[in-house]
């Protein structure tokens, strides 16, 4: 049963982080994917000093924001400092990242965090944490809050699939017709901040990018349609659970660690057999060319 | 220099962009008629683009205001149309001709609601209109630069706008894609609709326009192509006199390079 739970959040975290990641790939923002997943520490232990809970909704909310403040420093930083955009993400998220971890090693004592579960989390301890409702035990409550995140993502896609759609592809002629990039652009921004805080207990803070970034980016190299990368992204993604996970038991070793390995090698195997070379990918393509 | 234009499509007074201080357009104060195909004319660096980006809000303003219809901006969104240049976004999105064309149905659906068969009937037609309907399921990844133009053209006039901007939409396409592009903007304005398009090549002017817009940093002149189109605004437009806000150096030297149709090859594309 452990193991379907762990195996079950792992999936779920997977998929969330495949869906936004896809955007990020799109916009050509990957690394900013990566800032948030590292700026949001400083808000963790924020929300955490403040509520002194691990309470997930206070964590959620701390983060978003501080993930919101790391975009909009981001383009601060880019716009009116004039600085290119991969410096300013740089400077940006190490900033706060070095916040986060002076705040953890103040409030060492204080914190039920440590630098080793910021940055590598332990999936391992997802079925120790249950939620108890009455006297029952109905699970960990990483599952639920993952199945929360989830559907959460897959509602906001849904809605706002034609604008993010259009913002994605093409910002100017969606600002000329009067729909806000900018409103869209922190819309995403707050989810992949959520997703990032939501998943960083489970993964940890630099093994959630490995997700964010790999499962989309093995997509890309499989499909031209938009709807089907978002599909390919979660099905890399969970492939990379289950697989990462018995690898993880196989060897006795990391569980976030084997699945974004994983995350890796699936998109290295679509790398090698991408739809101009490949035998693997012509079987995509031939579907593709049925469905349009 | 202008002409009195009672019921003007757009309306710019006294319009000031700069970046870093650096004004790109000075100053500019004009009045475009309903139903013209106009013709924005500089040199490179001119602010031709800057010019119709700004008047769609994408840029800020240092000064002055726009008004489309006798309306500021944001309340007349529906009725604008932007074809952008092409290079201007990814062409290896994942996306279709189709998609790429419904994407010009989206601003009158609103929120959260899906194109019906009535927007896709809308995306058919502009197709058929620009010559693309063999290319309607074809990824955009693999279009040719004459269709990637077409397909914007098909997006912009899926919107049914009443002005039209569109940003050297003959950059790289080959004569006959350019013909069948200045036969639909006739069409569009016999059909009253006003389209603005910046625009390179000296030669044709005379040929498409209406009314021409000449643009170098401040505006030297906006009128009927017949009467505004003439030698002494086109030395004043290209740097045949110092202005004081451009460096007549740098313009020379602009002017020694070929401009951009001249370098981009595209294949051809019917």
């Amino acid at each position: 049963m452990n193991d379907l739970y762990i195996i079950i959040t792992a999936s779920l975290v997977a998929s969330s982080c495949a869906l936004l990641g896809c955007y990020l790939i799109l916009r050509k923002m990957a690394m900013v994917g990566d800032a948030i997943s590292h700026a949001v520490l400083p808000g963790i232990v924020i929300a955490f000093l403040i509520s002194g809970s691990r309470d997930s909704m206070t964590m959620l909310i701390g983060a978003g924001l501080i993930g919101i403040l790391t975009t909009f420093l981001i383009e601060f930083l880019h716009k009116k400092a004039r600085l290119q955009t991969d410096a300013s993400i740089g400077v940006t998220f190490t900033w706060l990242f070095a916040i986060g971890v002076v705040l953890i090693s103040l409030f060492a004592g204080k914190v039920d965090l440590d630098q080793d579960c910021v940055l590598y989390g332990e999936i391992a301890y997802v079925p120790l944490d249950t939620l108890i409702i009455g006297n029952q035990s109905i699970g960990p409550r990483a599952l639920y809050i993952m199945g929360m995140i989830l559907t959460a993502i897959i509602l906001f896609i849904v809605f706002g699939y034609k604008e993010l759609f259009l913002t994605t592809f093409d910002p100017a002629y969606a600002t000329a017709i009067g729909i806000s990039t900018t409103l869209w652009h922190y819309l995403l921004m707050g989810a992949v901040s959520a997703t990032t805080v939501a998943s960083f207990e489970s993964v940890g803070a630099i093994l959630v990018v490995a997700l964010l970034i790999a499962p989309a980016a093995t997509a890309y190299l499989l499909t031209d349609n938009l709807k089907w990368m978002l599909v390919f992204a979660c099905i890399a993604g969970v492939a990379a659970s289950v697989t990462g996970y018995y690898i993880a038991v196989w060897l006795d070793g990391s569980i976030a660690g084997a699945i974004a390995m994983m995350a890796g090698i699936i998109f290295i195997i679509a790398m090698l057999f991408s739809p101009t070379h490949g035998i693997f990918t012509k079987k995509f393509s031939r579907t593709a060319a049925a469905d349009s | 220099m202008n002409e009195e234009i009672i019921t003007p499509a757009l309306e710019v007074h006294d319009l000031t962009v700069a970046f870093d201080r650096k004004p790109v357009l000075w100053n500019i104060d004009l009045k475009l008629p309903e139903g013209k195909l106009v013709g924005i004319i500089g040199p490179n660096g001119a602010g031709k683009s800057t010019l119709i980006k700004a008047v769609m809000g994408l840029l800020p303003l240092s000064s002055g205001y726009v008004k489309l219809f006798d309306h500021p901006i944001d309340e007349v969104r529906k009725k604008i149309s932007y074809v952008p240049q092409r290079e201007s976004v990814d062409w290896d999105f994942p996306a279709s001709v189709l998609d790429v064309v419904l994407m010009g149905r989206y601003g009158k659906l609103g929120l959260f609601r899906r194109p019906r068969k009535a927007d896709y009937d809308v995306a058919l037609d502009c197709l058929k209109k620009v010559g693309m309907e063999a290319y309607i399921n074809r990824q955009i990844s693999q279009l040719s630069g004459g269709q990637q133009q077409r397909t914007f053209l098909a997006r912009a006039l899926a919107q049914q706008a009443d002005i039209y901007f569109m940003d050297e939409p003959f950059a790289g396409v080959d004569a006959a894609t350019e013909k069948a592009i200045i036969s639909l903007l006739r069409t569009m304005t016999e059909a009253k609709k006003t389209v603005i398009v910046v625009h390179h090549d000296l030669q044709s002017v005379t040929q498409y326009f209406d009314w021409v817009l000449l643009l170098n940093t401040r505006l030297i002149a906006c009128g009927p192509t017949a009467t505004t189109f003439t030698q002494q605004n086109l030395q004043e437009t290209y740097g045949g006199k110092l202005t004081l806000l451009s460096d007549v150096g740098d313009l020379i030297r602009r002017e020694h390079f070929p401009n951009r149709e001249g370098v981009i090859k595209q294949p051809k594309t019917i």
